[in-house]
């Protein structure tokens, strides 16, 4: 440590600072993690004066070491004195802004439009304004790409004449060379519409918008569909059909079908942007040529909007659209031959019929139901079983009931343990929908046998399965029909299954109460404690431990303890570890 | 046409040379200020032009290590089939690196200043006495001597069960394919964990089988047109914006064979082992095993130029079976106006044919020929008896000397030709602005002139 006169406290900010040049980039790490503590200590004179000139050509680093820079200096402020100093700061993140990572840039500009806040007005146009334009007219693209995110944030702050600059600025990255500053021009074209002048969005960003909208590369003209659709929502409604939707028009039937899917993806945020009159115009032929698409893609990415689309639709004509427009494609979506188009409409199609009503549903939607599920594929049966209590709601799960039960049992013994897995989830769901009594009969044998799955997981679901099952038939329930097909299982000669009987008591005993968990559990657990398998015998103490709140206090002093003290004898180090758990948390010592 | 001046001979010293030392990929940057080769044992090495126009080395690293594939019991060799280079971004330069399975992108930075002052230990690394210290130094940055350090930014592994025989980078900048013997996978140069498959040639049964896929190349100007060609000897155009999948091509360049030509050997020599889009973007070339043929890609029944490398060999084909010769893979290039092509030979000829004049000719980089500053002679293969003295008969032709990679200069007349390890960078006689910086005159064009450099590795 430091000596008589060195200075004890100076002694790990040394090391700090040392350690931003130390040859591990872990090191270099902790230490810029730690800025702002070797900030203070310097106080903000030497901040400013020394430590950041240093960081300014620190950009050689690792990306990570830079993208924690990039994010520290984004909370700088006040370490190198306040609002008044801001712009200190701008020379380090302006170089990180025009490193090649794209993350490192990307937090870099996060930063530098937190910090152009703290900027006074005439900081602004004094340091800040410039720094965009050097970006924007920089001779590497990152540096362009950087300058697109900025001008949003300083524009509404500045004056007129630097306005005029700064839309310039950005008219001439829309036409850059570089397909990247294009897409990142294209990317943030709809922010910094937002917040320009409703006349120049008129002259200024539309005739971008249609440029952009028309690049030759498709990966920009994809990116000018999301700003057209921010366009749209900041234009009255009369100036949309001249302005707008000409291009969006083009959108939807690029020759690329990456544009058409993003035409696609944001449909209903499209639909809520151009309002009801050109939806039932417009929107509603493009949507049904999306659900027509060629490109699969593009299809799974439509079928995904038709419960939000046809939900949206104004609602004087929303029945007529969806029988005479929409429905038809959706029937031909249901024999579709991708199965990834397939199960997005399986996803969303059951909530059609909240929007139809009960008499097309049962007409014109049940029969499509039962196709999907009876499909080949499994992700669509269980999209739909999963969507069930939609229908449920208009029309009742009973109406499907016939075809099901197949398609659950299917599913139930499916070949694949995740797809097996899935359906336990939605077990609970379809035990409250279908009542007491068909599940009984059909489904009970079903969530038995699952507790002797060879698969762990599935095992485990089952178990968690039965608990959520209780809490919905209640206990009278579960001592009838579950607990004695559970305690049963403590017989079996397999130690998998022995040790199941005591992962469903775990799980059961809380919900099914003290009675039927000391009456009928305890004994079975008990009686295991005797099991040869040691991994029996410490799931006894451990099962033991969780089922000790439940019991009252003579059952646990005349029956659990001397069980406990027992296994804490045992020759196995795991039983008597957890016996010994577990007689300190039931406090019987 | 070409006055061919050899400006660069980077090779090693010593005649003798192991198997890694060969050179198995040659590629310029896009300002042709850099070139790349990659060799056999996995290095990079990176040549930048002096402001005298001559290539000296820039950077050297090691791309590749060979690795074992466990599951497979496979080894992978460290050898570099391709380098790719990207567009500039910033001061760095980036590349794009394969071997069998691994993609790698490094960054070739340079670096000039170093920072100095520590608070604890001075600069030797011994520690101070802690009593004297008392303020805390910041450092600061001096200068140093230039720096060039290549680090990898991104591997791109797992991507392909076959070995990738092409990488090429799309224009928009942010995707590239790589592909191998039967499928090709789209990639995006900021994520490495996944890749889209965009075509796939796979049987579900491999005993049906019928073609490879040779090479695959992006469209130049177009992001979403992509080429590859097959070992049937089709090339085949792909619009990446009519499906997701393009098993399904858009146009298919095929020339029909002349059914009483066929031969045991016709679909071999016919397999194309190197496509490059012309500048332009309007054309492609192709090069099968004795010709290279360039196509319109408005034309796709026949090839608008055909151009016979070493039809000599034709009579050839059933020894240069038996010694395998018959599978070597030539590449080919364009000139920078898209005028003059080139593509490489046995017995350390390259060809080049000039598309306006068509005349061709026969150049031979060795050491015994590229003399510094000399103009390279053409050279003549004759068939029959020798009608010159310099002619060299078919027999005599040294099959195992063959220059397979050959890059040429994006904007100039200057060309990269690898040699086993040897690498001959050759210019035009002419300098760029169009004067003769040679005194000597030569009668008849093309006159390939040589300048060696110290050699390196």
């Amino acid at each position: 440590m430091a000596g008589a006169e060195g200075d004890d406290s100076l002694y790990p900010i040394a090391v700090l600072i040392d350690e931003l040049r130390n040859e591990d980039v872990q090191l270099r790490l902790n230490s810029i993690k730690k800025l702002s503590t070797i900030a203070l200590a310097l106080g903000v004179e030497r901040t400013r004066t020394e430590l950041l000139p240093f960081l300014t050509d620190t950009i050689y680093d690792e990306d990570e070491v830079l993208l924690a820079l990039a994010e520290q200096l984004g909370s700088f402020t006040v370490l190198v004195g306040g609002p008044e100093f801001v712009h200190n700061l701008l020379p380090p993140l302006e170089s990180l802004a025009t490193v090649e990572e794209t993350v490192v840039r990307d937090k870099a500009v996060e930063s530098l439009r937190k910090i152009s806040q703290e900027h006074s007005p005439v900081d602004l146009e004094v340091h800040f304004v410039p720094l965009v334009k050097r970006l924007a007219s920089g001779d590497w693209f990152t540096s362009r790409t950087s300058a697109c995110g900025l001008f949003s944030v300083c524009y509404p702050r500045v004056s007129s004449t630097v306005k005029a600059e700064i839309r310039q600025h950005f008219r001439t990255l829309c036409s850059d060379d570089t397909p990247m500053v294009r897409r990142a021009a294209a990317s943030k074209l709809g922010e910094f519409a937002k917040v320009l002048e409703l006349d120049y969005v008129k002259s200024d960003i539309i005739p971008l918008f249609t440029a952009l909208a028309s690049d030759e590369q498709d990966s920009v003209r994809l990116l000018a569909v999301e700003a057209g659709v921010s366009i749209a929502t900041l234009l009255p409604q009369e100036d949309l059909e001249a302005l707008v939707m000409p291009t969006l028009r083009q959108a939807a039937e690029d020759k690329s079908w990456r544009v058409r899917y993003m035409v696609a993806d944001k449909f209903s945020e499209l639909q809520k942007a151009v309002g009801p009159e050109i939806t039932k115009t417009d929107l509603v032929p493009a949507f049904q040529n999306l659900l027509k698409d060629c490109e699969a893609e593009v299809r799974a990415a439509a079928a995904n909007k038709v419960k939000v689309f046809c939900e949206n639709l104004p609602e004087d004509s929303r029945e007529t659209i969806i029988m005479t427009h929409i429905l038809p494609c959706v029937k031909e979506l249901v024999s579709d031959t991708n199965q990834h188009v397939k199960s997005a409409l399986a996803s969303v199609i059951m909530g059609l019929s909240t929007i139809l009503g009960k008499d097309n549903t049962v007409e014109h939607l049940l029969p499509l139901f039962l196709v999907q599920l009876k499909d080949e594929c499994p992700e669509v049966r269980l999209n739909i079983i999963s969507n069930l209590d939609c229908v449920n709601e208009v029309i009742g799960i009973r109406q499907l009931s016939q075809s099901l039960l197949p398609a659950i049992v299917e599913l139930a013994e499916d070949a694949k343990w995740r797809v097996r897995l899935a359906i336990i989830e939605y077990m609970p769901l379809l035990a409250g929908q279908l009542g007491v009594e068909f599940f009984d009969e059909k489904l009970n044998s079903l969530c038995m046998a699952w507790l002797i799955d060879h698969v762990f997981a599935i095992r485990e679901a089952a178990t968690c399965n039965l608990m959520k099952l209780v809490e919905k038939f209640g206990a009278e329930w579960a001592q009838n029909t579950i607990v004695p097909k559970v305690l049963g299982m403590a017989n079996d000669s397999n130690y998998l299954h022995r040790m199941t009987t005591l992962f469903c008591i775990n799980a059961l005993s809380g919900v099914c109460g003290q009675e039927i968990t000391t009456k009928h559990m305890l004994p079975v657990v008990l009686k295991m404690s005797t099991d040869q398998v040691a991994n029996v015998r410490f799931n006894v103490a451990r099962c033991l431990q969780k089922i000790g709140p439940v019991l009252d206090s003579s059952a646990l002093q005349a029956e659990v303890k001397p069980v406990l003290e027992k296994l804490a004898t045992d020759q196995d180090m795991d039983v008597k570890y957890f016996a010994l758990e577990a007689i300190s948390v039931l406090a019987l010592a | 046409m070409l006055s061919p001046v050899l400006c660069s001979d980077l090779a090693a010293l010593e005649p003798e040379y192991t198997e890694a030392d060969v050179i198995s990929t040659v590629e310029f940057n896009q300002s042709g200020e850099f070139l790349a080769t990659g060799d056999r044992g996995g290095r990079v090495v990176i040549f930048q032009r002096e402001p005298q126009g001559e290539y000296n080395v820039y950077s050297t690293f090691q791309s590749h290590e060979p690795e074992f594939d466990y599951l497979k019991s496979l080894e992978i060799e460290e050898k570099i089939n391709k380098i790719r280079w990207l567009p500039l971004h910033n001061p760095a330069h980036f590349l794009l690196a394969t071997n069998d399975k691994t993609i790698k992108l490094w960054k070739v930075s340079e670096r000039d200043k170093r920072a100095e002052g520590y608070n604890l230990r001075d600069e030797e690394g011994r520690l101070k006495d802690l009593s004297t210290v008392t303020t805390l130094q910041v450092p600061v940055l001096r200068p140093m001597d230039l720096l060039v350090e290549a680090s990898p930014r991104r591997v791109f592994a797992n991507g392909h069960a076959y070995h990738i025989n092409s990488i090429s980078v799309n224009s928009d900048c942010e995707t590239y394919l790589s592909a191998d013997d039967l499928r090709i996978n789209l990639w995006h140069l900021n994520i490495t964990d996944r890749s889209f498959n965009i075509v796939d040639l796979k049987p579900e049964n491999m005993e049906d089988l019928s073609e490879v896929i040779t090479v695959a190349e992006f469209h130049p100007h177009h992001c979403h047109l992509l080429a590859f060609s097959s070992s049937t000897g089709t090339t085949r155009l792909c619009d990446m914006r009519a499906r997701a999948l393009c098993d399904q091509h858009a146009k298919l360049f095929e020339e029909a064979v002349d059914p009483s030509r066929r031969s045991f050997f016709s679909e071999i020599v016919s397999s194309v082992s190197d496509v490059k889009f012309s500048h332009s973007g309007r054309y492609l070339l192709t090069r099968d095993y004795l010709t290279v043929k360039v196509w319109d890609l408005n034309m796709e029944n026949k090839p608008v130029e055909t151009y016979q490398v070493h039809d000599y060999l034709r009579t050839k084909l059933c020894s240069l079976y038996e010694s395998d010769c018959i599978f070597d893979k030539f590449e080919c290039a364009w000139n920078g106006t898209d005028s003059v092509i080139m593509t490489g030979a046995y017995n350390n000829y390259f060809r080049m044919f000039d598309r306006a004049s068509l005349r061709d000719v026969t150049l031979e980089a060795s050491r015994e020929v590229c003399k510094r500053r000399a103009v390279l002679q053409p050279r003549r293969v004759c068939v029959g008896k020798k009608r010159k003295e310099t002619d060299v008969s078919v027999d005599s032709l040294d099959f195992r000397k063959k220059i397979l990679h050959t890059a040429w200069h994006p904007k100039e007349n200057i060309i990269a030709i690898a040699a086993s390890n040897n690498l001959y960078i050759f210019q035009d006689r002419l300098t760029p602005n169009g004067h003769h910086n040679t005194p000597e005159i030569q009668s008849a064009p093309p006159k390939w002139q040589t300048q060696p450099n110290p050699p390196t590795y």
